[in-house]
């Protein structure tokens, strides 16, 4: 086990390296800088004024040098600075950072303790009209954007109750800050929920198909017992990584999410960092998602050998 | 008697009424306005901005030498007041325009302002001080001032090269702050200090800006609001629903379409929504350095085919103007007389005539039935330009161009057109000021970093001058219509409509106004104040 762990975090290690460079170049193909952005704004350009404000920013450099320099800087802590708001970038980047983290935590609990449940229910009453109606629930999650889902909760709100959740951003307690999370969570976490749902439904299954829940049914143990002892233990596997990959894609339903209801979380400002292409932000930034990631791939695996004895992490 | 009841309560309503009229007409202290903002600016920083999401939140932290009066939604000479100036003087033949301060005045940090204040900024603006804008969009307004000199703390000067009596008109624009000497470019990009009606707060990227009022104010009673908070909603469906739900007092100025304005008035009946002008032209930029547009007969054939009418009604219901480079009448001043203008080409009613003209002109330059010429209609991916070039392409197809719409992202926009690296392109034109000068000037002389054509014709320059230097208002509108004429005809940068948008306010907002002819003009706020 632990020379398995010292080869995943190497493989990771690498990992991160490799996306680092990745990272810096994609962004760098993007036609535009900074700076043509910036007088794009201001409709014209100077040439002179446009070479002064590259060097300023230090992106007239060959792009090696630039990298070093990034990644250089990562490595020892330090960020640099934004080049649109000038403020240090690890200032801009880490009160943002709690925002989304709450939102992507609330959503994926509302999707596993949504999904997870019903994907049972769904299973264990196979065929009958509830299954269907929480598979047109489930098919309904994975059709509707979240986009959408979004305005059309804003858009019933204000019509409906003439009210509408805005973001508060210092909640004083746990009600407030439900409140505040709680319906983008469930925006965003709606089409995971369905995907939960689904998945576990069919796990589950496949599971209750199997010899030995028959040989617990034949030796008396209870529905409750059979399923979520013997079947669920077993049939949860792919729904842990199902959660797993869904936390790692979350980050783009959040965008949207937190566009929709206007929630200043990082999501939404890496989209606007990229379109300033604020290369401080969005490349210290994605490094980040991609550290989270990483470790949330790697946290799934570990779960792996909690859940199941069978797997053993020797070689 | 059920009728004297009737009358009696009519009455006291009337009195009621009336005595609530009263009450609400003196104006109250206090508030936080609260107001969404369409995007988040890239700094604070007026003088290195060309947009007016800059001017909007930032405009209410300065003062101007001049300004217009804030309360008359057109701007116009006449409309001109002091500010940071007591007074002002034409002197030495009109090359010279002097100004009186105002005394005791002081910056947000406390530090006293000066002549000296006023000196360095046009300094900076005119590239002559050892600091430098990182960007200085509007240094051209400043090509006729010598220098500026102070006497002694308490007066100013600008030393011009010629007359030139759009100056005032310049500088009377929420463009024109004075900045303090003691702060550098880069501190007003991130914490501007003015001398206005409200301080900087804090300005959270993508998120809010805050401004407070500031109790030393040099206009006594001003501002009425604690302060104003911008609540940064790029999402326009959020932002229009934010407001409908009261989560917010106004809207952003200017920022709701005709469309949406029925929506607004539909879920909240009580809003107050103005429609305006606001001095942005829609137009066509064509690429006249290369095949098929170096051609004159099939520039003029794509203005002739123009259906403008169709367009003002698709895109506004109707509510759009048509005219010339400078923003029609009545909110414009220097508009052409309609007459004038349906003279030009392609502005007359028959648009099947024009169309037919345009077709023998296609012809002559080697196109038609069976040979269509294919181009590329540029423009930004944002719908306020996506929208007008598939209408553009529509039209054009009844004169044999086939167009095929190319979307550029706003970062590539820009260099895409400067290289001219484009066919014919679908752009909008703000203008700051309803003046020729700002006009004319920036977007066609030769070699002006916003003539995005590279129109180039020294006969109309010389007009620029003349109209540019004349004195008497009634001779300049003739010369400004008659280069306004030419440009038309020249095909040099195609006007299709100007646009006009409308502003949100709940009722218990007071003071607001919205300027007729300028986006850019209208945000000291400090006569705004709250009924509530």
């Amino acid at each position: 086990m632990f020379a398995y762990l010292v080869r995943r975090l190497f493989l990771m290690l690498v990992t991160l390296f490799g996306i680092s460079i990745v990272i810096f170049f994609l962004l760098r193909i993007v036609p535009g800088n900074i700076v043509d952005i910036l007088f794009a704004a201001a409709g014209y350009v100077d040439p002179a004024d446009k070479a002064n404000l590259e060097k300023e920013l230090g992106i007239d450099q060959p792009l090696v040098v630039q990298y070093l320099h990034w990644i250089g800087g990562f490595l020892r802590g330090d960020f640099g600075y934004s080049y649109v708001s000038e403020k240090p970038a690890l200032q801009e980047i880490l009160p943002r950072i709690p925002i989304t983290a709450r939102l992507a935590g609330l959503a994926l609990l509302f999707s596993a303790s949504i999904g997870i449940p019903l994907g049972v229910i769904s299973a264990v009453k196979q065929g009958t009209k509830l299954d269907y109606g929480l598979r047109v629930v489930s098919l309904s999650g994975l059709s509707l954007p979240s986009f959408w889902l979004g305005l059309l909760i804003l858009t019933a709100s204000v019509a409906m109750f003439g009210q509408m959740p805005i973001f508060n951003p210092n909640p004083q307690t746990w009600l407030e800050a439900f409140a505040t999370y709680a319906v983008p969570a469930a925006a965003v976490g709606f089409r995971s929920a369905a995907l939960t749902m689904r998945i576990t439904r069919s796990s589950m299954l496949e599971v209750l198909r199997q010899d030995y829940i028959r040989t617990a049914r034949a030796k008396g143990a209870s529905d409750a017992a059979v399923n979520y002892h013997h079947a669920l233990k077993n049939a949860i596997l792919p729904v842990i990584t199902v959660i797993g990959i869904e936390a790692a894609f979350l980050i783009g339903g959040l965008i949207v999410t937190e566009t929709v209801f206007n929630i200043p979380g990082v999501a939404r400002f890496l989209v606007e960092a990229i379109r300033w292409r604020d290369y401080p932000i969005v490349q210290n930034l994605v490094m980040f998602i991609a550290v989270v990631v990483v470790f949330a791939n790697f946290t799934v695996d570990m779960l792996y050998a909690v859940f199941d004895p069978r797997i053993r992490f020797t070689d | 008697m059920r009728s004297v009841w009737a009358l009696a309560a009519m009455a006291a309503l009337s009195v009621l009424t009336t005595s609530t009229t009263t009450l609400a007409g003196e104006p109250k202290q206090g508030g936080i306005l609260r107001m969404y903002h369409r995007d988040s600016p890239g700094n604070a920083s007026i003088h290195e901005g060309a947009t007016y999401s800059l001017n909007v939140p930032f405009m209410p932290v300065f003062n101007n030498l001049v300004i217009y009066k804030q309360d008359v939604a057109q701007n116009s000479m006449d409309t001109i007041v002091p500010e940071l100036a007591e007074s002002w003087a034409w002197v030495n033949d009109n090359k010279t325009l002097t100004f009186k301060l105002r005394q005791g005045v002081k910056w947000h940090d406390g530090k006293p302002f000066t002549s000296a204040d006023v000196k360095c900024t046009f300094d900076m603006l005119m590239g002559k001080s050892q600091q430098k804008f990182r960007q200085n969009p509007r240094k051209a307004w400043y090509n006729e001032v010598n220098d500026v000199t102070t006497n002694g703390d308490l007066e100013v000067s600008f030393n011009l090269k010629r007359p030139q009596p759009s100056l005032l008109a310049l500088l009377a624009s929420g463009y024109t702050p004075v900045y303090p000497c003691h702060v550098s470019p880069a501190e007003m990009r991130t914490h501007p200090i003015g001398t206005g009606p409200f301080k900087f707060v804090e300005f959270k990227a993508n998120e809010s800006i805050k401004l407070t009022r500031n109790p030393d104010y040099w206009r006594k009673g001003r501002p009425y609001l604690d302060g104003i908070e911008f609540t940064i909603i790029p999402n326009r469906s959020t932002a229009i629903l934010a407001f409908v739900a009261g989560k917010f007092d106004m809207t952003f100025p200017t920022e709701v379409s005709i469309p949406l304005l029925k929506d607004v008035k539909s879920q909240d009946p009580t809003a107050v929504c103005v429609v305006e002008p606001n001095n942005v032209s829609t137009n066509i930029i064509v690429n006249s350095t290369a095949p098929p547009f170096d051609n004159a007969d099939v520039r003029r054939a794509m203005a002739l085919a123009l259906d403008r009418k169709a367009f003002v009604d698709i895109l506004f219901e109707g509510q759009a103007d048509i005219g010339g480079t400078m923003e029609p009448a009545p909110a414009g001043l220097w508009a052409m007389p309609k007459d004038m203008l349906q003279s030009i080409p392609g502005y007359g009613p028959d648009v099947k005539a024009n169309r037919e003209e345009a077709k023998k002109l296609m012809q002559k330059a080697g196109y038609g039935p069976d040979k269509h010429l294919a181009v590329k209609v540029s423009t930004r991916n944002i719908p306020v330009y996506r929208d007008p070039a598939v209408i553009l392409i529509d039209q054009l197809k009844s004169i044999y161009i086939d167009g095929e719409l190319d979307v550029v992202e706003t970062a590539n926009w820009f260099p895409k057109v400067a290289r001219k690296d484009y066919m014919l392109g679908l752009n909008l034109t703000g203008n700051a000021v309803d003046d020729p000068d700002q006009s004319f000037y920036e977007n066609y002389s030769c070699g002006s970093e916003r003539n995005y054509t590279n129109y180039c014709n020294k006969e109309i320059e010389k007009l620029f001058d003349v109209q540019s230097q004349e004195t008497d208002i009634n001779k300049r509108k003739k010369l400004v219509w008659e280069i306004d004429k030419k440009l038309q005809e020249d095909v040099a940068r195609p006007i299709i409509f100007h646009a006009r948008t409308g502003t949100c306010w709940k009722p218990y907002v007071k003071g607001v106004t919205v300027m007729s002819n300028s986006s850019y003009n209208g945000y000291r706020y400090e006569d705004v104040w709250m009924d509530k």
